[in-house]
């Protein structure tokens, strides 16, 4: 099977000399769950924006479904770390707009981001304002934006890191139970190793900038998973092969293990 | 409710005490009218001088509003243009802060010549004085549109009609709306200012025209009297650009949260 989304020998350099990313291969299976961990300023949002297409490549390739991003309009969805809704607009038009701007009238679409609401829990909060609503509620939206054209690849931008850990744990329930419900191949950056693991069937560690890969892993715990694995010792055997890359990476080489 | 009363009560008690005061100064004092008329006098003129000062009033209020309502089209067109092309900014944007900050005074001789009509002259006038503010504040509202939600609007693919319309436009009016309210006040000076410099002429004439014909007569009570009106219209406008500001972002906007 061909994959999804591909970075071939992908350098990125911005005006001003910061080398982002460089040399990243990555191939991502329809379908897949993949996250992509690293420190801090070490070009996963990068990877993002250019599958997004809204960073072109210094060199390299960027494809979707085989073809180099931006030669046609791919179904791609985007979650960024702040819930990003427009204040003026209710909850269900801020879902609606993805919509609205592929000319659907406003009917239909309010009616498709009602329900797309009521899939995150927030049906009774439809015509609630941003500024209304919680932390928490504002991301469940930006979520059912995300979802509402039903897109085939979903890119997430460390989507919980600014959530507190309950509502992060229970976030993170629902993004899975939406994904197996849609399909779609996920693309999620983090800097937790937990939720890393937690969420994915591949967690792929980036180094510090400029960004490179470091460690490929699969991580083969059976879905559906539930808060409950989060206790058990092959979740956590999984965490520590994790974190154990990222500390390789970290370490300068010969340098000895503290 | 307890805030509003003190929002009304508290000013309202403070003009009557300073009102009374100043009738007290003038009774107790013995100062005489053409000195500083007490305000019973200066109503009393009002009452008597009526009929006179309500059509001049009438007309100032006609060049202020038309002026200020010519400053919002130009000034909305104005700056969707520039945020639409740079290079027309680039071109266009000197001409507008030559404009702004050319005293007005010194330009409006020139206007009165080149205008036969003297109601069109000080509309040109007061439009120069009030537009730069709501050209100038859409500008910045035009490009501080959150870089996320344009991002977003990149990645479905909207066109620049709809970039304008989903989030330009209103990221912009709260902006548009601090603009308006200096622009408000600004119609209202430009219109007495030019007034001023056009002398009594023509047919129709302003309040300005009141002053200057009772300061040449030194008829201080009227001049207060014409003066008072004047002071009365830019209050009305400001209390009507807040309640504008109100309704309009009332429901969303920082700036009217309470």
């Amino acid at each position: 099977m061909s994959a999804k989304i591909e970075l071939a020998e992908v350098d990125k350099r911005f005006a001003g000399g910061v080398e982002a990313v460089q040399a990243l291969s990555i191939a991502i299976e329809p379908g897949q769950f993949v996250s992509l961990l690293g420190p801090s300023g070490c070009g996963k949002s990068t990877v993002l924006r250019l599958v997004a297409g809204l960073e072109r490549p210094t060199a390299g390739q960027v494809r979707v479904d085989g073809l180099a991003v931006g030669t046609r309009e791919a179904a791609i969805s985007y979650v960024f770390q702040d819930p990003t809704l427009m204040p003026w607009a209710s909850a269900e038009d801020n879902v609606a707009l993805p919509l609205r701007i592929k000319r659907i009238a406003r009917a239909p679409a309010r009616e498709q981001a009602r329900q797309a609401l009521a899939g995150v829990g927030l049906a009774d909060r439809a015509r609630a304002l941003p500024a209304q609503l919680s932390g928490g509620m504002k991301m469940r939206v930006s979520i059912a934006r995300a979802l509402i054209t039903r897109p085939d690849a979903l890119l997430l931008d460390e989507p919980f890191a600014a959530l507190d850990e309950i509502t992060r744990h229970r976030l993170n329930d629902e993004l899975l139970a939406l994904w197996a419900e849609q399909g779609p191949t996920a693309l999620f950056v983090t800097h937790s190793v937990f939720e890393a693991v937690y969420l994915s069937q591949r967690v792929l560690v980036m180094s510090g900038q400029p960004g490179r890969l470091v460690a490929d892993l699969t991580v083969d715990l059976p879905y559906p998973r539930a808060a409950v694995l989060r206790l058990q010792p092959q979740f956590l055997q999984h965490c520590r092969r994790v974190t154990d890359a990222l500390e390789r990476d970290r370490l300068p080489a010969g340098a000895g293990r503290p | 409710m307890t805030r509003w009363r003190a929002a009304v009560l508290v000013p309202a008690a403070a003009g009557l005490a300073a009102l009374a005061a100043w009738e007290a100064l003038v009774r107790l004092r013995g100062i005489p009218p053409y000195i500083l008329p007490a305000p019973s006098l200066i109503l009393r003129t009002l009452w008597d001088n009526l009929d006179s000062l309500l059509v001049s009033w009438l007309y100032t209020i006609k060049i202020t509003f038309g002026a200020l309502l010519l400053a919002l089209a130009g000034g909305v067109v104005l700056a969707a243009a520039f945020a639409l092309s740079r290079t027309l900014e680039l071109a266009l944007f000197p001409f507008a802060i030559a404009l702004q900050v050319t005293p007005i005074v010194a330009i409006a001789p020139l206007i009165l010549i080149y205008v036969d009509s003297t109601t069109a002259s000080l509309l040109i006038c007061a439009f120069i004085v009030a537009f730069f503010p709501v050209l100038s504040n859409t500008l910045i509202g035009l490009r501080s549109a959150d870089p996320n939600l344009q991002d977003l609007l990149t990645l479905y693919g909207a066109t620049r009609w709809q970039r304008l319309r989903w989030l330009l436009a209103p990221s912009a009016l709260p902006y548009l709306i601090a603009g308006l309210k200096i622009s408000g006040g600004l119609a209202l000076i430009g219109a007495v200012v030019a007034e001023f410099a056009a002398g009594a002429a023509g047919r129709e004439t302003g309040l300005a025209s009141r002053i200057l014909e009772a300061s040449f007569r030194t008829e201080i009570p009227k001049m207060y009297a014409a003066l008072t009106l004047v002071a009365l219209t830019g209050v009305a406008i400001y209390l009507a650009s807040n309640a504008l500001s109100r309704a309009l972002l009332g429901r969303w906007h920082p700036s009217e949260r309470l």
